[in-house]
């Protein structure tokens, strides 16, 4: 640079952005239909597009395939099979058991079985119709129960112990013995899967994919292609939704295009259309809970002994840590007494079970859930006066039951706030009379917290990278491992960015996520994206704040340490001079710009051999009340108000994080009501498109949906002392579930405690409330016999 | 050929490719990418675009949204087609996308564009606007990450104001420039053999019976298709493709409506958006069905032709048709015959419908002062999902509260549309006050048909459904003065 660039002109609104609700950084190019994604980017003129040819059975073996239709079909390019990869054929995220294309076994219905390059999507889709397979087919295994009698498990299994459970539970005053069978979900991003391989010179190849975690793409590529990983770049600038199906499921596509674009040297996109993206990628996992409680007369827990049994579908994926969340999260807020929790990782001959917004810990907190209802019936108790007796407390205990102290607890505080704002009490008693004089229409009413634990426990993954620039004329650009999926990760990256040097965000630009800018970087999950990125790029900041701060105090031959850098100014007691004005004084005395930073959680460790540590660096907590009506004919519902106070720590940016809560609510709900995943008695998901899978519709969100931020620091040093908020919220909709049960129950006069497992569909509540209207009626034979 | 406005410039389209969607023709052959595909089954809402067409005094534009995915070229015929691009003039964004911004209405931002577009036909309406009026007009747009209430408030700020934007300044320019696109085609279509909307193989668009009956002699296997909304499915989900489809877009004959005081006939082109109007003006009762019939986007392409002579069992017009006794007006472009909705269906997916006749129009009667109609729809999510079950009831009642006639239809619960005859038979001379009868209604309901277990219900589910909605008709015939809550949400 011979020359320097006019500096930025000093905006005027330069105040910090931080804790403002900063629109979304791609809003306006959203909205304009200009912000890309993955099929929107211009391809090279010879791109070629695959697709895969599936099993269409559930378990057995490949004796032959006959290809040769495939091959002669219009526009085909290429086919190839999992003999055609040149290196490694697992692409297991961490135990083996994911082969790329079947290798001889097939493991579930729809698994790709050969994938085929063709000159249009159509021919491609249509050419992969028209493989042969023959296949010996055995038994699949689909009952859970039946899998786990028969010691089919993908991962040992666990337990985590607190005292003698069994013991405390016999000499408890009340037992309660339940059983939960819990659906699992699917993701329904509305973007699919789809990945790019563009390659280049020196056998690299340039990968687009939409994944939440490009560094294992990029890994995973490497391997198949069995070339080194400085070989393979990923470019991710945004995913259109992710909520963890894009963690590991994204890899498949973007290995076998990779594959297809080196042995015809061309770009290859793979495309999923719905219908196989809904087959092929896996889910939420379905769990099966039991539980065995004992409890005092004030509905106190004593002793508790939980097993929790994830279907983790064929194979591991991330079974074994999100079965351990189940686990971890299975006493949700409350102190469990004494006790067992144990947790099974069952095989079936479906597809392999993955991440999912929450990752095991909603469907380990439903069996607490279930616990504190089945309690507040038998006792005959308002099911709030059940848990508040129960939560984490100097008077119940503060240790789980994997040895962590749960310390800054907030709960106490939100529940306050919210039976307050929500006017619980009130509204229970206009409940009660309402429901007394309505035979058809019943309304119910819960509220249920969430405690959830942040850290990827796998303590390794809890690290990030930042990569940030100054250029000469004071803009700024930054890069950091994390993904942007619409949770406003670069948002309040931009954000901090923004606050660190004291500009405006308009100064801040965020680039794609890229391997080759930081590499080796963690998945976006486990809410984790701000923490670890955050902290990251701050740290890069700083990095370069010092040496503009030592280089301005050298120069007025001052120290360094009250430099300030705000409003577009950098500040030394009197003196000021605008940000740009010094990078450019900075870099014409040769004072470096660019920073890498880096962080890794602190505190954090568990031991498994043991079961006991402290896994999470805080927990999030949070609490909702959900009232329903439902119609006791047709099983219909409706969610009619909604108050919500979920703890975000110091917000970074109060509009993202109340998107946050308010979408995660509604997903949550969407699980635990009409999202109903189907397979026929072969093992074929039949719910498979979106005219059959039903996530909530816009008349689904609650008339009244009232959500407040409670923004206590965190007591940790996380990131400005903010709170991770992508998926605590989720657990927040257990309270419609809750809610259901409750207006179900409204029948027996709150005398019994329905069974309804979710998905709670229409027709699962019409079936639970005839099975209380025969057990109330019974009961009322049994007191006031026929004459 | 296709001659349309893509915004405001002209465009001219071979119709050669007759599977070749609005999506497609927008992402793949003109580049503007800012159109999402996400389910290419009409389900999600992120393909929507708006057509502009003048309205019935020709003063104005009249605005709809359409899923581009499942749209053929023929739908954009003489219309303005809009897409997100569109909107924004330079980096000044358009007030409805400014108010998603302002609201936060976006978050992965992939399901935005099709929202914004819907937003776009609600703030061009005519009225007020109220939530009810947002949860209709976004019906058919999902999102996975926002729980939509940052949606619902954009829109209720946008459309408060009566719009102000350069489509709505510029409307006679365009109107003019669609009179022009109208007059370039017109003259070739004075003659039959000009019309080049007959020249296959391709999508074919005759324009009155004449041509249309032409078009089946010369291509008796190819389809005819009207809205596209249910034949688009076999292209883009099954792989289908079709050398030669007969578009119904054009055929103006078979988009009338009259109302006598006999009772109305309605055109089979007729889409359902203009069958929700009629409906809510002469049988209220039935707003529900035809309110929670799939999406906007869907019930401005998908006709009521189609949705009858497409026969699905799970189709929610067919059990209307069958408890109000339609007439079903069948036309081969020579004769016309009329045939009794309930000889209409005669297997699975399957009609009395001869080869080389369409179905012209439906007759229905007028309600008589003694009948009572009600239509229930059951189905896992409220709104843009297909009904586990579907029945409608009208029964004539007498001042002493006594049935004296019943007609019925069920969606859901047998492999055609259909009535339970026995039940009509048994049912008349009970009281609509003894509750022994409807003791053993709801049983002769509950076991009239041996329904399936599917995706969507158990047929014990569907069967219990049937006795209870008899149940809820019982109810709230018993309640019209002292009203009891039926009801989780109420239609009309």
């Amino acid at each position: 640079m011979r020359k320097l660039t006019p500096t930025l002109a000093n905006q005027t609104s330069t105040q910090s952005p931080l804790r403002k609700p900063a629109a979304h950084e791609s809003a306006a190019r959203q909205v304009a239909g200009s912000a890309r994604y993955t099929d929107d980017i211009p391809v090279p003129a010879n791109t070629a597009h695959a697709a895969v040819g599936l099993s269409h059975c559930s378990a057995g073996q490949i004796e032959r395939m006959d290809l040769s239709e495939v091959r002669r079909a219009p526009g085909v390019i290429d086919v190839i099979t999992v003999a055609d990869i040149p290196g490694k054929t697992d692409i297991a995220p961490v135990f083996e058991g994911d082969p790329i294309l079947a290798d001889q076994a097939i493991l579930f219905h729809g698994q790709p079985v050969f994938a085929v390059l063709a000159d249009t999507p159509v021919h491609a889709r249509q050419a992969a119709t028209k493989g042969k397979l023959y296949i010996t087919p055995v038994a699949p295994l689909l009952d859970v129960a039946d899998a786990l009698a028969r010691h089919e498990l993908v991962r040992p299994s666990h337990t985590m112990q607190s005292g003698d459970a069994k013991r405390h539970l016999s000499a408890s005053t009340h037992q309660l013995e339940g059983s939960l069978n819990i659906g699992g979900q699917e993701h329904m991003y509305l973007e699919g899967q789809v990945a790019l391989a563009i390659p280049e010179e020196e056998e690299r190849m340039l990968i687009y994919s939409s994944s939440q975690h490009p560094s294992e793409v990029q890994k995973l590529v490497a391997q198949v292609l069995n070339i080194s990983l400085n070989k393979v770049c990923v470019d991710m600038r945004r995913m259109g939704g992710g909520f963890g199906g894009k963690e590991t499921q994204a890899a498949q596509w973007a290995c076998l295009a990779a594959v297809l674009a080196w042995r015809n040297r061309c770009a290859v996109k793979l495309r999923l259309a719905r219908g196989d993206d809904m087959q092929l990628t896996g889910k939420r996992h379905p769990f099966k809970n039991d539980y065995k409680v004992g409890f005092d007369n004030r509905g106190q827990l004593q002793a508790s002994q939980i097993v929790v049994t994830g279907n983790c579908g064929c194979s591991p994926d991330l079974s074994d840590a999100i079965v351990d969340r189940a686990m971890f999260h299975a006493d949700n807020a409350y102190y469990l007494g004494q006790s067992s929790v144990t947790g099974h990782r069952v095989r079936t001959n479906t597809v392999s079970n993955t991440a999912f917004r929450g990752f095991g810990g909603p469907q380990g907190m439903l069996a607490a859930e279930a616990i504190m209802d089945g309690i507040a019936r038998r006792l005959q108790f308002d099911p709030l006066q059940v848990r508040k007796q129960n939560f984490y407390s100097e008077a119940t205990g503060t240790q789980t039951h994997y040895g962590m102290l749960v310390t800054a607890n907030r709960l106490p505080d939100i529940i306050e706030e919210l039976e307050r704002s929500s006017d619980y009490w009130e509204r229970r008693a206009q409940l009660r009379r309402y429901n007394a004089h309505s035979p058809v229409i019943k309304k119910g009413l819960a509220l249920t917290p969430v405690k959830f634990g942040i850290s990827f426990t796998a303590k390794f993954l809890n690290q990030a990278g930042a990569l940030v620039h100054v250029y000469t004329d004071g803009s700024i650009q930054v890069n950091h491992g994390g993904t942007e999926m619409g949770q406003g990760l670069h948002t309040k990256i931009a954000q901090i960015a923004a606050h660190e040097f004291g500009v405006g965000l308009e100064q801040i630009d965020i680039t794609a996520t890229r391997t080759d800018k930081v590499p080796n970087t963690s998945p976006t999950a486990a809410s984790s994206g701000t923490d670890l990125n955050g902290k990251a790029v701050s740290n890069a900041c700083r990095k370069i704040t010092q040496r503009l701060a030592h280089f301005y105090a050298q120069s007025l031959q001052r120290a360094d340490t009250e430099v300030r850098f705000a409003d577009g100014k950098v500040c030394l007691d009197q003196h000021q001079i605008d940000f740009a004005e010094l990078v450019q004084q900075a870099y014409l005395a040769r004072v470096s710009l660019s920073a890498t930073g880096f962080y890794k959680t602190p505190k954090i460790y568990y031991d498994r051999e043991q079961a006991c540590g402290r896994p999470f660096f805080y927990f999030a907590y949070g609490a909702a009340v959900s009232e329903v009506s439902i119609d006791t004919l047709t099983g219909e519902y409706t969610v009619d108000q909604v108050d919500i106070v979920h703890d975000v720590g110091h917000s970074l940016n109060p509009a993202i994080d109340t998107g946050q809560i308010e979408g995660a609510f509604i997903q949550g709900m969407g699980w635990l009501t009409t999202e109903d995943l189907r397979w026929d008695e072969t093992g074929r998901l039949i719910s498979m498109n979106m005219a059959t899978y039903k996530i909530p519709a816009i008349g689904d969100t609650p008339p009244r949906f009232n959500t407040r931020l409670y923004q206590t620091p965190n007591s940790e040093d996380s990131i400005y002392h903010s709170k991770a908020v992508g998926e605590p919220p989720f657990m927040l909709a257990i309270s419609v579930w809750c809610a259901l049960k409750d207006a179900i129950s409204s029948i027996s006069d709150y005398r019994l405690d329905p069974q309804l497992d979710p998905p709670a569909t229409p027709e699962k509540v019409l079936w639970a409330v005839m099975n209380i209207q025969a057990r109330t009626q019974a009961d009322a034979d049994v007191r006031e016999p026929a004459l | 050929m296709v001659r349309f406005l893509l915004n405001d410039t002209p465009v001219t389209l071979s119709t050669a490719d007759a599977n070749q969607t609005v999506l497609q023709f927008l992402r793949e052959t003109k580049g503007l990418t800012g159109t999402k595909e996400g389910c290419a089954a009409g389900d999600c809402g992120a393909c929507t675009v708006v057509l502009a067409a003048p309205t019935a005094h020709g003063t104005a534009l009249h605005y709809t949204p359409i899923n581009s995915c499942i749209a053929l070229l023929s739908s954009l015929h003489r219309k303005q087609l809009i897409c997100v691009e569109h909107l924004s003039r330079g980096s000044r964004l358009h007030p409805v996308q400014q108010a998603l911004v302002e609201h936060h209405g976006s978050q992965c931002g992939f399901c935005t564009p099709g929202f914004v577009m819907s937003m776009f036909a609600l703030y061009h309406a005519p009225g007020t606007v109220q939530r009810e009026d947002v949860m209709q007009a976004l019906s058919g747009n999902l999102c996975r990450c926002t729980g939509y209430r940052p949606i619902i408030d954009a829109a209720l700020s946008v459309c408060a104001k009566p719009p102000t934007d350069h489509f709505y300044t510029q409307q006679p320019d365009t109107l003019r420039a669609l009179q022009a696109l109208h007059n370039s085609s017109g003259t070739a279509l004075t003659e039959e053999q000009h019309n080049p909307g007959l020249q296959g193989p391709g999508l074919l668009m005759p324009t009155n019976r004449q041509e249309l009956r032409q078009c089946i002699a010369d291509y008796p296997d190819a389809p005819l298709v009207a809205g596209s909304t249910d034949m688009s499915l076999t292209i883009t989900q099954q792989l289908q493709q079709y050398s030669t489809l007969i578009s119904l877009s054009q055929m103006q004959e078979l988009k009338f409506i009259h109302c006598t005081s006999a009772g109305i006939a309605i055109g089979a082109a007729c889409t359902l958006d203009e069958l929700h109007r009629l409906v809510c003006q002469h049988y209220p009762t039935l707003s529900e069905l035809t309110e929670r019939f799939a999406s906007l986007p869907v019930r401005h392409q998908a006709t009521l032709g189609g949705n009858l002579v497409n026969a699905s069992p799970i189709g929610d017009l067919p059990p209307v048709m069958l408890a109000l006794n339609a007439r079903f007006i069948i036309d081969n472009g020579r004769e016309q015959h009329s045939l009794e909705a309930r000889a209409f269906y005669t297997g699975y997916r399957e009609t009395a419908l001869p080869a080389g006749f369409w179905l012209s129009h439906i007759e229905l009667p007028l309600l008589k002062p003694d009948q009572h109609l009600a239509a229930y729809k059951v189905s896992k999510r409220f709104e843009d999902d297909i009904s586990a079950v579907c029945a409608v009831f009208l029964v004539s009642i007498d001042k002493h509260h006594n049935i004296t006639a019943l007609a019925t239809g069920f969606g859901g619960v047998a492999a055609t549309p259909i009535a339970a005859t026995d039940f009509e038979q048994r049912l008349p001379g009970h009281s609509m006050q003894d509750a022994l009868a409807l003791t053993q209604a709801k049983q002769w309901l509950a076991s009239a048909f041996t329904p399936i277990d599917d995706v969507r219900a158990s047929a014990l589910y569907r069967q219990q459904l049937l006795a209870n909605l008899w149940h809820r008709f019982v109810l709230q015939y018993q309640n019209q003065h002292h009203v009891i809550a039926t009801r989780v949400r109420y239609h009309a």
